[in-house]
């Protein structure tokens, strides 16, 4: 049986063109970028040419990106790298819904002595824009509010954010791990100073990201060795990865448009499919400000996991945010964010679907979701108790 | 997240697929109902006694793979076997039936000793009930 991937916002799949390009720099071009033989000048000519590519995505100049080893990394940079930079400001604005990458370097902070205000999020999980002007103090150092989530899709106006922000003369940072190469995402439209990315999730290889750092932006590098990236983060370079990243952005640019009407379309596909045969199952994030791959739902009296496994069993690879299937036996925080209980944040779903997902595949998923809802509902100790 | 299905052992995968004596039993003679503390999840069971042996035994859970599959696990070890014998069950025996859990999975084989345990004490106190009332009625 055919498996059907439906989980791109997890990791996906590197593209064969960028596999393709990556495999010359494993040992024909092998070389230490900082060498100047010829070797390492041909590594080095590869990583300029990825760091072209790369801003090209985002609409940034060359020199201001900075390769990471992928989007954790470009989000520690980026807030202990401006916290760390200006000992006057010890605040920073984020938000109840970010990734772990920032939330967890937030937390870091606060235990030594950093204040950071976490901002809540409405029901359909976006930022009031006004929170972030009311809580800017002469001591806040940066804002640092996602692009969009990366369980429930919804899409946060930075825009508005940085004008807020900037007008504060305060530095904003986005992670646009889950958008760069989804949506359009251009820095000085968005009008941010720092903005994090990652490979993987736009169909390049694992272990490689990068942190737009906007000209001029005062930053503590987070990782102090030789010189590399202009002296932004030391370290010998990935280059097959630093290439592999650039040849997906690439094609990511051209396929976008596209992929972004597809993707959409699907996944109202699904959603519909799911809503129309299944009572008791709510859409989580925003109806329509929402990343174009992203479903997430709660299937009243059913637990995640459950239902993961007998996805499984059928082929269908998805992703919860039931305590029972997250390490830390913590049910998803951006769902209790956004005020569902302890049961609808267990009985979630997420399917993210990608370049190559196709409608048969949302068809079929459309076909044993609720065979499988029915079968675990029928085993459900709360139904009875709700009938 | 790794292959879901290597996580759990083989016996654990077939009683997740097939599990046996889900439902519920009409007029139980003991009906335990627990949550559990850690993810939050609930499991209800319910026995059947006759002369003191467990005759039949039904559950219905809200809970990860290993938490059906344990519940289904209970159900089947404790039916023919006596109070006293399905007391000695413990979660780490249903979890050793099973082939082993995962160590995260470990907790949800609680909720099924606790379901367990809880029906039997259910059980205990309507016996003690029944046996008052017995009792008055002798004595009119
Ligand atoms: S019941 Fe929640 S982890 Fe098993």
């Amino acid at each position: 049986m055919k498996r059907i991937y439906l989980d791109y916002a997890a990791t996906t799949p590197t593209h064969p063109d960028v596999v393709e390009a990556m495999l010359p720099y494993f040992s024909d071009s092998f070389g230490n970028p900082s060498s100047i033989y010829s070797y390492g000048q041909e590594a080095k000519g590869a990583v300029e040419k990825a760091r072209e590519q790369v801003a090209a995505l985002i609409g940034a100049r060359d020199d201001e990106v900075v390769f990471t080893s992928g989007g954790t990394e470009a989000d520690n940079s980026a807030i202990q790298g401006v916290a760390l930079a200006d000992p006057e400001r010890n605040h920073i604005i984020t938000s109840a819904t970010e990734h772990h990458a920032v939330i967890e370097t937030c937390r870091f902070l606060e235990r030594r002595g950093f204040k950071v205000t976490y901002l809540p999020v409405d029901k359909e999980g976006l930022i009031n824009p006004d929170d972030v002007r009311n809580t800017i103090t002469e001591k806040t150092c940066l804002v640092s509010i996602m692009h969009a989530n990366n369980e429930i899709g919804t899409i946060q106006p930075i825009k508005e954010l940085a004008v807020i922000a900037r007008g504060a003369g305060v530095l904003i940072h986005t992670d646009a791990v889950q958008t760069a190469g989804q949506i359009p995402v251009n820095v000085d439209d968005l009008g941010v100073d720092l903005l994090s990315i990652s490979a993987h999730k736009l169909y390049g290889p694992k272990g490689v990201g990068a942190l737009y750092i906007r000209k001029g932006t005062k930053l503590v590098p987070f990782m102090h060795g030789g010189g590399q990236e202009r002296n932004r983060r030391g370290s010998t370079e990935n280059v097959p990865g630093i290439v592999g990243f650039g040849k997906a952005t690439e094609i990511a640019r051209n396929v976008i448009a596209g992929e972004i009407e597809r993707q959409t379309q699907l996944r109202n596909h699904l959603i519909s499919g799911i809503l129309e045969q299944i009572d008791g199952v709510r859409l989580n994030g925003h109806p329509t400000n929402r990343l174009p791959n992203n479903v997430n739902v709660s299937v009243d009296y059913v637990e995640g996991e459950s239902m993961l496994l007998n996805l499984d069993l059928e082929n269908i690879c998805a992703s919860t945010g039931s305590a029972c299937s997250s390490s830390s036996l913590e049910a998803s925080h951006v769902l209790l964010a956004l005020g569902l209980t302890h049961e609808q944040a267990h009985s979630s779903l997420r399917f993210t679907v990608g370049k190559w997902t196709t409608d048969e595949d949302i068809d079929r998923v459309s076909e044993v979701l609720p065979r499988v809802v029915a079968r675990l509902r029928a085993m459900s100790p709360l139904l009875k108790s709700h009938k | 997240m790794p292959d879901i299905q290597s996580l759990y052992s083989e016996k654990v995968m077939d009683h997740f697929r097939n599990p046996r004596n889900v439902g519920e039993i009409e007029n139980p003679d003991g009906t335990g109902h627990v949550g559990n503390p850690i993810c939050g999840d609930i499991m209800e069971l319910y026995i059947k006694v006759n002369g003191n042996i467990i005759t039949d035994a039904k559950f219905k859970t809200f809970g990860c793979g290993a938490a059906i599959a344990t519940s289904s696990m209970v159900t089947e070890m404790v039916i023919g076997k006596t109070i006293d014998e399905a007391l000695e069950i413990s979660n780490k025996t249903v979890a050793e039936a099973l082939g082993g859990l995962p160590a995260a999975k470990m907790h949800c084989s609680v909720l099924a000793e606790d379901a367990l345990r809880s029906a039997i004490d259910d059980y205990h106190s309507k016996q003690k009930k029944q046996s008052k009332t017995k009792a008055k009625a002798k004595k009119k």
